[in-house]
């Protein structure tokens, strides 16, 4: 009988091509490489100066997500270097073979979000992306985490990646989520726990019986952040959830192969015995819906708390970081966030665009008005996303409460298409990051889940989502 | 890629924790498609005020910053997206190391692909390499790859720890895609011996 092993040494142990060594890291195999407009520029650059080949352009997919407007696609794109970029990326894929669904295409989307869709992720494959939210892919069972533009580079010219084996550590999340409580606020709720570096070196497991209960899209919110508590990569073990969201996906395996492909995914899941190098347990039933009041993603706290107090912080780093957050926020000690007034809402992000995302917002939406003090953007994560949003009727609830209906893309998750806050404006936002400026210069996010959002939307101010749902 | 040889210089301190990758460099400076010319950026938005006036009160504003080559940050450097940009600004500045408690693994992956050191120092260090620049700002320190050591002014030397394949490439002056070049015929054998999973040809549009 062989050592019980994990999920995660499983899939890593499939793909190793030369095992790690005292003198140089493991050559690890890529099954599926991801690639956008932002971060590829400079790696074709230099496979052009090396005379090097794409290795496998039939693993390798490209999409444009960040710079791409979410204007109308008629309208030209007024970001002269946004276009540059987005035709770079174009030739690019053109002269090296890469297949591309460009914008315009109906494929198009978040590169996060049209992975899972086409069914081109699944279980016990490796997948990278310039992207540190490529952890997403995670929710199938896959190990998949972001690398920079010279691993980029890397993996174009050879499919594979030097690494040193990370450690592990199981997210273990019991019980069940209450009303108003989703997949957004457990994430947040891990990370305001052991923080934005405490899982630095390790890879995630998330396990439970709350983690069972998901979807498969509410496990892709959590597998997304996994990287702002430090991990690059969150996995969840595949089961029969994952095989049904995959079963008749374009890329998903069809027939016998389909057979095969189920048959070898059950194998996957972490063996009984099985040892972690950490471990770290969430109790799902006392869980709230999260907020973030600073400016990283582990300044969280349940909606109904208090903003902390740096006087109650011991150690003085620590305590000059939340003062320098709360300065930025222009927030006060031991204040509240419920009812404080908002700009902006944002509905998006590789964290929360997907269909399920939509209509759990609309659902809660419907009938209301946006408060006229706030602007609220509806962008959905893919093309493929919008036209069922658009089939259900979605948009209808979303312009008829006064919010914008949007052409996919990352948009004001990382504002560099236009899509952006005013300096000094507070957005509650359903993406990822409350860094300084993420959102636009002089921004100020909440983090929160889709229901908060537009709770919040509605009353103009930070608002508890559960005072609206239990008047349904 | 130049071999990294010892250098010493001053130290360029900003003492804030978690400084993620959207402070180093924001978003909006990523519609490029080249790495030159990223140095202008480097912390653009602590940098300059509203109007793109440059803030006196900030460290690389200020005349002590013009020429080092050490940024000694707080606690978990780096933390946040990809963007190798963060790297090709700080060397776009000057910079080639940054002295920190903690990194951010994949901005210590993209420092060490780039040759710019990423030195983990205990906590003691780090406070006392603060303490150094704010009673003595001129002091330069030395940092030596091959021994894997910090070099103070006294005189003592501290060590870091380093990923040794990485240090071998930048101490040679190679970077690490040779390495994986060379192993074309194992990858091939892997490739032969496991059939591919999803083929991203099959055309859709």
């Amino acid at each position: 009988m062989s050592q019980p092993r994990t999920l995660f040494e499983k899939v890593w142990e499939r793909h190793l091509v030369a095992p790690q060594t005292d003198e140089s890291p493991a050559v690890l195999y890529i099954d599926l490489h991801l690639v956008h407009e932002v971060t590829s520029p400079q790696a074709f650059t230099m496979l052009r100066e090396r005379g090097l080949k794409v290795r496998r352009p039939d693993c390798t997919l490209g999409t444009m997500d960040h710079s791409t407007p979410t204007t109308p696609l008629d309208i030209p794109i007024m970001d002269a270097q946004a276009a540059a970029q987005i035709e770079q990326m174009k030739r690019n894929c053109a002269e090296f073979g890469v297949p591309l669904y460009a914008l315009g295409s109906a494929y198009q989307g978040i590169v996060h979000v049209i992975g899972p869709e086409l069914g081109l992720t699944q279980p016990g494959m490796t997948i990278v992306c310039g992207d540190s939210h490529t952890s997403t892919h995670g929710a199938f069972g896959a190990l998949a985490f972001g690398i920079g533009t010279s691993e980029v580079g890397h993996v174009l010219a050879t499919q594979c990646l030097l690494q040193n084996k990370p450690k592990t550590m199981a997210v273990r999340v019991e019980g069940s989520l209450k009303l108003g409580v989703s997949a957004k606020d457990v994430i947040l709720a891990l990370i305001a726990k052991i923080g934005v570096g405490g899982g630095t070196g390790y890879v995630f497991e998330y396990c439970g019986s709350a983690i069972r209960a998901l979807s498969m899209e509410e496990r892709m919110t959590i597998c997304n952040m996994s990287i702002e508590g430090g991990a690059r990569a969150g996995m969840v073990a595949p089961d029969e959830t994952t095989f049904a969201y995959l079963e008749g996906r374009p890329f998903a395996p069809k027939g016998e192969a389909w057979e095969c492909a189920v048959a070898d995914w059950r194998t996957l899941p972490t063996d009984e015995g099985a040892v972690f190098d950490a471990e770290v347990y969430i109790d799902a039933d006392s869980l709230e819906p999260m907020i973030t009041y600073g400016t990283n993603p582990g300044m969280g706290m349940p909606i109904t708390g208090r903003i902390p107090d740096p006087d109650s912080i011991g150690d003085p780093s620590q305590r000059e970081t939340l003062i320098k957050a709360l300065k930025y926020m222009d927030l006060q000690p031991n204040a509240p966030l419920l009812g404080h007034k908002i700009d902006v809402v944002f509905l998006g992000s590789c964290t929360n665009s997907r269909l399920s995302d939509l209509r759990a917002a609309a659902a809660l939406l419907k009938g209301h008005k946006i408060a006229p003090n706030v602007r609220m953007l509806v962008v959905p994560g893919s093309q493929q996303v919008k036209r069922q949003a658009e089939a259900e009727g979605l948009h209808e609830i979303f312009k008829a409460a006064g919010a914008e209906w949007r052409e996919a893309g990352c948009s004001m998750c990382i504002a560099m298409n236009g899509d952006q806050l005013q300096p000094g404006e507070y957005a509650v936002s359903t993406s990822n990051r409350n860094f300084e400026g993420r959102q636009g210069k002089g921004g100020r996010t909440f983090l929160a889940s889709p229901l908060t959002a537009v709770a919040s939307a509605i009353n103009g101010c930070v608002t508890d989502p559960r005072e609206m749902l239990e008047r349904v | 890629m130049q071999p990294i040889r010892p250098f010493s210089s001053r130290l360029v301190a900003l003492p804030i924790e978690n400084i993620d990758t959207d402070q180093i460099i924001p978003a909006r400076f990523l519609k490029t498609t080249s790495a030159e010319g990223l140095g202008a950026a480097l912390f653009y938005d602590w940098r300059y005020d509203a109007q793109g006036a440059p803030r006196p009160d900030f460290i690389l504003n200020q005349p002590q910053a013009q020429g080092a080559h050490i940024l000694l940050a707080g606690h978990n450097f780096g933390a946040g997206s990809s963007r190798e940009h963060a790297v090709w600004a700080l060397q776009g500045f000057g910079f080639r190391a940054v002295i920190s408690t903690y990194f951010a693994d994949i901005f210590r992956n993209n420092a060490l692909k780039n040759g710019l050191l990423p030195i983990q120092v205990d906590a003691e260090t780090h406070r006392q390499l603060f303490s150094l620049v704010q009673e003595a700002p001129e002091t330069e320190v030395q940092i030596n790859l091959e021994a894997q050591q910090v070099v103070l002014p006294d005189g003592r030397a501290v060590s870091f720890p380093i990923d040794p394949f990485a240090r071998r490439c930048l101490l040679d002056g190679v970077d690490q895609l040779g390495y994986l070049l060379n192993m074309a015929d194992r990858i091939a054998a892997y490739e032969a011996a496991h059939p591919q999973r999803v083929n991203t040809l099959l055309n859709l549009a």
